[in-house]
């Protein structure tokens, strides 16, 4: 494969779609597909049919607002209808041509207006299990490009330089990690992107897996040929099937284009990607748990250094990197460093893929340039908690992250700004809570997680969590004292500070920003034995699950 | 072979001391005679630092470093014995008592139990933490050995003895978090498994865990000493 002869593909492509009078795209993501998306899809090719029109009907990843699924755009115009019913799909197909359906048009301009794409621009646009689809926008030109014209360190300059960090929530740098895997000393080196999202309210990942695989597989080739390495892996759960048969469709068909394998592009390097499963366990999503189960072992952390860089997978040095920051590579490299630089804050550089949930009218996948403020998100692209209620707080970084109450909405989200607020970035679950959320409740929810997630390893995390959760279920249900209380914060302290790895050492965040921003509200459980928020059922007696 | 020694020098608790670069903390302090609280590890063993007790500090660092795991470096500054380590040990061990059913009084490890004499060295006297009383079995199929899961802290020597030493790797950790159990081979009676009856686990169980059938209290002193030997021997050969 060379640059012309992709561009070729691309311009075939193009023209092939250009015999269509209208590309009608269907979003058969998740939430629009548990909405009906697929008879949509049905009804509308027989509409055409029948109508005798000149009509591709494309289905595509997700588009965005979940929760007004099934989501279609019909092309050229790029009229986006929502809600669609299957009843409707004769009218769409009349339509066209003419004004566009009045009544599913979709006014969501809002949401989409402050909005960056760079992770999700083909997603909505592309048929996720056609590699010419991705070629005809642009993929795959940044692998050609690097492989015939650029050196591995060239490669991990430009990352280096974008600014990247890691979007899996840690938020390390991605061109430090690049450059201490390419210094590693090893013939042979391993890249993994961690596809093991386990985050309550997180399907950032899933959905990028599912709606534009080869920028995933993309980015992985380009990551092992700036750091040497010529086998990657594809960590994903086994609760994502779709996403699975997507990646293994996506590798066929890159293997089938010459994309992976050996000697791609006439040099000689040779890269190729198995997809392995996890089986349910969050705490793989730790990086060495997680290569402990791609080796066959048992999930759980081993304390680092050694870290993967230098000695991972196999004992060999490892690249591990998430699937949102190897989907960002492909556009880093394409448009080059400066361009992604010149996106987001200070510290933190680039756009973020955020899950919207809870209470909140546009539930569904977002994303933002850095340094947006949380009250954009919430209001304008979130459009505000439901009518009648009042916001109380938002949940970010999942069972790791904290509660940031209505005061510090203006606040720009970054990592170091979240970070400073008692939460953290996370992988991009964003949970927002109204008047209707008991504060005490969601920390003893996220508590909960991670006493089951926990692998048992360590005492502090598979005890200390027991026990967090049992304090916190006596403040619940008002049976507690404020010694309770005391005792809770102290328990916090240690299983923060010398637990073994991440899911142990931020287990408490949830407890310990609800405290910061919601005191009352435990006091409230405590001493008036009230929950305001009529969640706890004060008085009735719940079971102790561990 | 290379005939020089990378040597370093470091701090710990305000003594100078010299160690072989890719020594852990906690060889370095055990030799100069330092002594770090420890629980999952043992000479001989390899190191999975899951107990958490040998936590120190490290001079620039608010992070805590498990010392079994941890190499020291040119110029390091280490301190073993702060408010805040003591503390957090003694939450460590508190929890670990809560965790299980820790009845000394009955135990076969009765005053040779390295759990109750941490309890005891590291200044527990009062649990705050309530009791969970979990409903645990006990495995007495083995004609030599038995297994009173009320009494294992999951330290996993003896999963590693018997990976590591004797080379049978019957037991291991099934399930997860606080419901984590050991087993042999793949969860059948101790008795009905591929187990070599060697002993070795039951000589390196820190608690009551695992006994000889028949021993109780001073009869049921543990031998774990003989780990280093018998590395140290097979080495040379």
């Amino acid at each position: 494969m060379t640059l012309e002869e992709l561009e070729q593909i691309a311009r075939d492509v193009h023209r092939e779609n250009g015999e269509f009078d209208y590309q009608i795209n269907v979003c058969t993501d998740l939430a629009c597909a548990s909405h009906g998306s697929d008879s949509v899809r049905e009804a509308l090719a027989a509409a055409a049919q029948a109508t005798g029109k000149n009509v591709l009907i494309r289905k595509t990843g997700c588009m965005g607002p979940c929760s007004s699924g099934p989501m279609v755009r019909v092309d050229p115009a790029g009229t986006l209808y929502h809600r669609v019913p299957t009843s409707s799909a004769a009218k769409i197909i009349e339509s066209l041509g003419s004004a566009p359906v009045a009544e599913l048009q979709c006014d969501l301009n809002d949401h989409f207006d402050s909005q960056v794409r760079v992770v999700l621009e083909n997603s909505g646009y592309i048929d996720p299990e056609k590699i010419d689809d991705y070629i005809e926008r642009d993929g795959y030109k940044a692998l050609v490009q690097a492989l015939t014209e650029m050196e591995p360190a060239d490669v991990v300059r430009e990352v280096t330089e974008a600014g990247l960090r890691g979007r899996g929530g840690g938020g390390y740098p991605t061109g430090l990690k690049w450059s201490t895997v390419s210094k590693a000393v090893g013939d042979i080196k391993y890249v993994i992107c961690n596809g093991d999202e386990g985050d309550p309210g997180a399907f950032m990942d899933r959905s990028v897996m599912e709606g534009d695989p080869h920028r995933v597989l993309e980015g992985m080739a380009l990551a092992a040929f700036a750091v040497g390495a010529s086998q990657g892996y594809i960590y994903v759960r086994a609760e994502y099937p779709v996403a699975v048969a997507r990646l293994t469709t996506a590798i066929r068909e890159a293997r089938r284009r010459g994309l992976l394998g050996s000697n791609i592009c006439n040099t000689p390097f040779t890269f190729d990607v198995e997809v392995r499963l996890g089986a349910g366990a969050f705490v793989c999503g730790e990086e060495t748990a997680l290569i402990a189960s791609i080796e066959g072992k048992r999930g759980t952390p081993k304390p680092r250094p050694p870290y993967p860089a230098v000695s991972g997978l196999w004992r060999k040095p490892t690249l591990i990197n998430n699937v949102e920051t190897y989907a960002n590579i492909a556009p880093i490299i394409r448009n080059g460093s400066k361009w992604f630089h010149d996106m987001g804050s200070e510290r933190s550089k680039g756009t973020k893929v955020f899950a919207l949930s809870g209470r909140i009218r546009n539930t569904g996948l977002i994303e933002v340039p850095l340094g947006i403020t949380l009250r954009e998100i919430i209001d304008r692209i979130g459009g505000g908690v439901p009518e009648g209620h009042t916001f109380k707080a938002v949940q970010t970084g999942g069972p790791s992250g904290g509660c940031i109450p209505a005061e510090m909405l203006n606040l720009g989200v970054s990592y170091d700004a979240l970070l400073a607020a008692g939460s953290i970035m996370g992988s991009g679950g964003m949970i927002v809570m109204d008047d209707t959320s008991c504060m005490v409740s969601i920390a003893r929810f996220f508590v909960e997680f991670c006493m089951t997630e926990s692998c048992g390893k360590c005492i502090p995390c598979r005890a200390g969590t027991a026990q967090m959760y049992r304090l916190l279920t006596k403040i619940c249900n008002g049976e507690a004292t404020m010694e309770d209380l005391n005792l809770l914060v102290d328990l916090c302290e240690t299983v923060k500070e010398t637990s073994l790895c991440g899911l142990g050492m931020t287990a408490p965040n949830p407890v310990l920003s609800t405290l910061k921003y919601f005191r009352n509200e435990y006091i409230d459980h405590i001493v008036n034995k009230r929950c305001t928020a009529g969640v706890c059922k004060i008085g009735q007696v719940e079971e102790v699950m561990a | 072979m290379s005939s020089t020694v990378d040597i370093k020098t470091l701090v710990i608790d305000g003594k100078e001391v010299s160690a072989r670069a890719g020594q852990t903390i906690l060889e370095v302090a055990r030799e100069n005679g330092i002594e770090i609280p420890t629980l999952c590890h043992l000479d001989g063993l390899s190191d999975v630092g899951a107990c958490r007790l040998c936590v120190v500090e490290v001079k620039g660092n608010h992070k805590l470093f498990p010392a079994c795991v941890t190499s020291i470096f040119e110029g390091m500054e280490v301190t073993t014995q702060t408010d805040r380590l003591k503390k957090h040990r003694r939450t460590i061990l508190e929890l670990l008592f809560t965790e299980r059913n820790h009845i000394c009084s009955v135990c076969v490890s009765n005053g040779h139990c390295e759990l109750q004499t941490l309890g005891q060295s590291q200044g527990l006297t009062h649990v705050r933490l309530p009791y969970r009383n979990p409903n645990l079995p006990v495995d007495a199929s083995n004609e030599r050995f038995t297994v009173d899961h009320n009494r294992c802290i999951l330290c996993t020597r003896c999963v590693r003895v018997c990976a590591e030493v004797e080379g049978a790797h019957v037991w291991d950790v099934m399930g997860r978090g606080i419901n984590s159990m050991v087993i042999t081979d793949l969860n059948e009676p101790w008795g009905e498994s591929s187990c070599t009856r060697c002993g070795k686990c039951v000589q390196v169980c820190p608690t009551g865990a695992l006994f000889d059938k028949g021993k109780v209290g001073n009869s049921h002193p543990k031998h774990p000493d003989f780990l280093p030997y018998l590395n140290m021997m097979r080495e040379a050969k």
